[in-house]
């Protein structure tokens, strides 16, 4: 995947001033999501969930390496193979491998983040392997060409009669049909699929160190069918995404789906053990599991940002996020998106190459208080600006405002001159602070009050301004703020 | 009592006659206030837009200008949170280290100095009949800790405090953030107006906010009332000027 990033301010422009209508759906969308989750962090004693949970990945995270090779010898013993991917290339070698070892021509695909960011559909679709997404969501932005705009719900950007206008185009069905018909005609497309592919790709939500297990949730059954039908299941995981128990799933199982959609425990939850044994009917002749690094080894060596590791991808920070509703997530140019987006895409992919993203944030706090395992998205966030003002990312002239910024605010003289300037340009310091033009292309003018408030002791009556006594300054009289 | 007021950037620049209603109101609870010599901007713009440097050169000033100052009340949560959840971290390895340590311990908002410190919950009947929306700010709310507060202050003064869905939402502020992605920025803030119910007007304790959200409703022509929580106060405590 080509990463659009460094377009943010761009793409987020023209979302909102094309499409107003994304900023609706997924506000709307974020907000359900958000409510449940609301709901469902206060029937548990949450905080301490929370704080267990960053504890287990933190530890995982900071041993990561014992924990790797625990799991691979496991999953082995289980049968299946385990490959190693430095980078999306690498993933892309393995699957080519596998493709042509087994004769591979048609893929059926569980719901997964990390294919999308290794671009594997792209990378099929050139081999001439068909690749067919099988979570609803993810079916429908595979039709409309789009990647998705959401770590759970890929299609919130769409409305339900873009959906109905996709589906009659492809499928056939009435331009009113129902959701329950449109659903029924993904159905009966994707079930002739599941039969027939001879792949299922599937990411995975954790891998047990201590007992080789791949955990998967979901709500659609599509993952269950894409693990089990196909003759060969490959689970692309990131290097994060261990647990050192089997216990630990008892929490983590829960947390991740009261934390992503308010459930008590996703619909369907798959512990997978390797290939099927002798004495089970369904399951694959051959499981590969590749284990994906593709710059995670570098954000964990990073002192400030190897946190957000700990991500397990619910998306609650994204529901929550007041500029994410604003655009949904393909104005940010990256599969991850919003507050989690904004502090892996600099670590993942480089920070010159995605630095707007970062500066994408009203630094609110509303995502570190959803994050069920407390990763502190503002300080990772202002971690990566200090970064880019170290590395003189940032722009010249804002680099000189906070220079000239920092002299007056520690020259009380200085800075009572400016609050003289301020009262006298009034509003036409638009023309002298090309900042100003940017607030005012979307504000009325700012109102000043004139001066600054006057120092010292009072002895009642009413406050005057600190420099009319002394200078007589224009402007410099406090005047009631309309 | 004696308090010292910090009275912000945006306090001296855009919010003078909050900044006075603020000390009127201290005074009207018998509490004598100075306002410090010297005293500037906390230096969060800095802070917040990753320029260090520049942040701690800001934060050392006011550490030094508010040091004995006895307890600090500001009229505004942004900035009472910066000194005191920030400043302890960002001097950490200072020479002001234990004067920011000091100072955070001593720092109030404004609304949260009279009901927690001086616990008083009425500082008069003066809003009986007003329907006031209230504009949590994102840094009162979360580092702060400040919810009931104001709430407290309005209600006891007989204001109605309308429910509003989006009152604890961003209203797209975020200091340079407001400058750097303005659609997004008006956005944000179009969604806090967009579900203000029926109100006489909309308040809160951050200048920031209220800079942004008058700045909108302003632009769009709403007519809509939007005033700092000190003024409101002021009023509460006096009856309408």
């Amino acid at each position: 995947m080509d990463p659009r990033s460094a377009h943010y301010p761009r793409l987020a422009r023209e979302t909102l001033e094309q499409t107003p209508g994304v900023r609706d759906a997924v506000t709307q969308a974020a907000l359900a999501f958000d409510a449940h989750r609301l709901r469902a962090y206060g029937e548990v004693d949450v905080d301490a969930w929370r704080r267990w949970a960053e504890q287990v990945k933190s530890h995982v995270l900071t041993h990561l390496d014992t924990y790797l090779e625990q799991a691979e010898a496991r999953l082995v013993e289980h049968g299946a193979h385990v490959h190693w991917a430095d980078d999306a290339a690498a993933a892309r070698r393995v699957l080519d491998e596998l493709v042509s070892r087994y004769g591979v021509s048609r893929v059926v695909k569980g719901k997964s983040m990390v294919s999308e960011e290794l671009g594997l559909n792209d990378h099929l679709a050139s081999q001439d392997v068909e690749a067919v997404e099988s979570d609803l969501g993810e079916y429908i932005i595979q039709l409309l060409d789009e990647p998705p705009s959401h770590i759970l719900g890929p299609a919130i950007h769409r409305t339900l009669d873009d959906i109905r206008r996709i589906f009659h185009e492809v499928h056939g069905t009435a331009p009113e049909a129902t959701p329950e018909e449109l659903c029924a005609a993904a159905r009966s497309t994707l079930r002739e699929v599941f039969l027939s592919a001879d792949m299922g790709i599937t990411g995975g939500n954790f891998v047990v160190a201590e007992t080789g297990t791949l955990a998967l949730i979901e709500n659609e059954g599509n993952i269950r069918i894409s693990t089990s039908a196909p003759r060969v299941h490959v689970a692309f995981v990131g290097i994060e995404k261990l647990l050192p128990r089997w216990s630990d799933l008892a929490v983590f199982l829960q947390l991740t789906a009261r934390a992503a959609t308010g459930q008590p425990v996703g619909t369907f939850v798959s512990l997978l053990h390797g290939p099927a044994r002798d004495d089970e009917p369904d399951g694959p002749d051959e499981v590969h599991v590749v284990f994906v690094d593709n710059g995670r080894s570098r954000v964990l060596a990073d002192p400030d940002a190897w946190e957000a590791l700990r991500c397990l991808r619910c998306g609650a920070c994204l529901n929550v996020c007041p500029v994410y509703r604003q655009t949904g997530g393909h104005a940010y140019g990256y599969v991850y998106s919003g507050p989690i987006g904004a502090v892996l895409a600099p670590g993942l992919l480089g920070l010159s190459e995605t630095l707007p993203l970062p500066f994408a944030s009203s630094l609110c706090g509303a995502c570190a208080e959803a994050c069920p395992v407390r990763i502190p998205i503002p300080e990772l966030l202002l971690a990566w600006r200090r970064r880019a003002v170290d590395e003189g990312l940032t722009p010249r002239a804002e680099r000189a405002a906070f220079r000239a910024f920092s002299a007056v605010a520690t020259r009380p003289g200085l800075y009572r001159a400016a609050g003289r300037l301020v009262a006298a340009t009034g509003g036409r310091m638009a023309r002298y602070l090309p900042v100003l033009g940017s607030w005012e292309s979307v504000r009325a003018p700012l109102d000043p009050s004139g001066g600054t408030v006057r120092r010292g002791p009072r002895h009642g009556g009413a406050a005057q301004p600190s420099d009319s006594d002394q200078t007589g300054a224009p402007g410099s009289e406090v005047e009631p703020a309309p | 009592m004696r308090v010292s007021l910090f009275v912000t950037c945006l306090g001296d620049h855009f919010f003078a006659d909050a900044v006075h209603d603020a000390i009127h109101v201290l005074e009207g609870l018998g509490v004598q206030v100075d306002v410090p010599a010297g005293q500037t901007c906390c230096g969060q713009p800095a802070y917040n837009a990753g320029y260090m440097t520049e942040a701690v050169r800001v934060a050392r000033h006011t550490v030094r200008v508010l040091s004995d100052a006895g307890p600090v009340v500001t009229p505004s949560g942004s900035c009472a949170a910066m000194i005191r959840t920030v400043f302890p971290r960002l001097l950490a390895s200072d020479s002001a280290a234990g004067a920011a340590t000091d100072l955070a311990a001593r720092t109030w908002e404004l609304s949260e100095y009279i009901v927690r410190h001086l616990g008083r919950e009425r500082v008069g009947q003066g809003l009986r009949g007003r329907r006031i929306a209230y504009h949590h700010g994102c840094h009162a709310l979360r580092e702060l800790g400040l919810l009931h507060e104001p709430l407290t202050l309005l209600e006891g003064a007989g204001a109605t405090v309308v429910d509003w869905p989006a009152d604890r939402e961003c209203c797209g502020f975020g200091g340079t953030f407001s400058v750097k992605l303005p659609p997004v920025s008006a956005g944000m803030a179009d969604r806090k107006l967009d579900t203000l119910p029926d109100a006489d007007l909309l308040t809160s304790a951050d200048p920031g906010c209220l800079l942004q959200l008058d700045g909108r409703a302003r632009h769009r022509r709403m007519g809509l009332t939007v005033r700092h929580l000190a003024s409101v106060l002021r009023e509460g405590m006096d009856g309408s000027a």
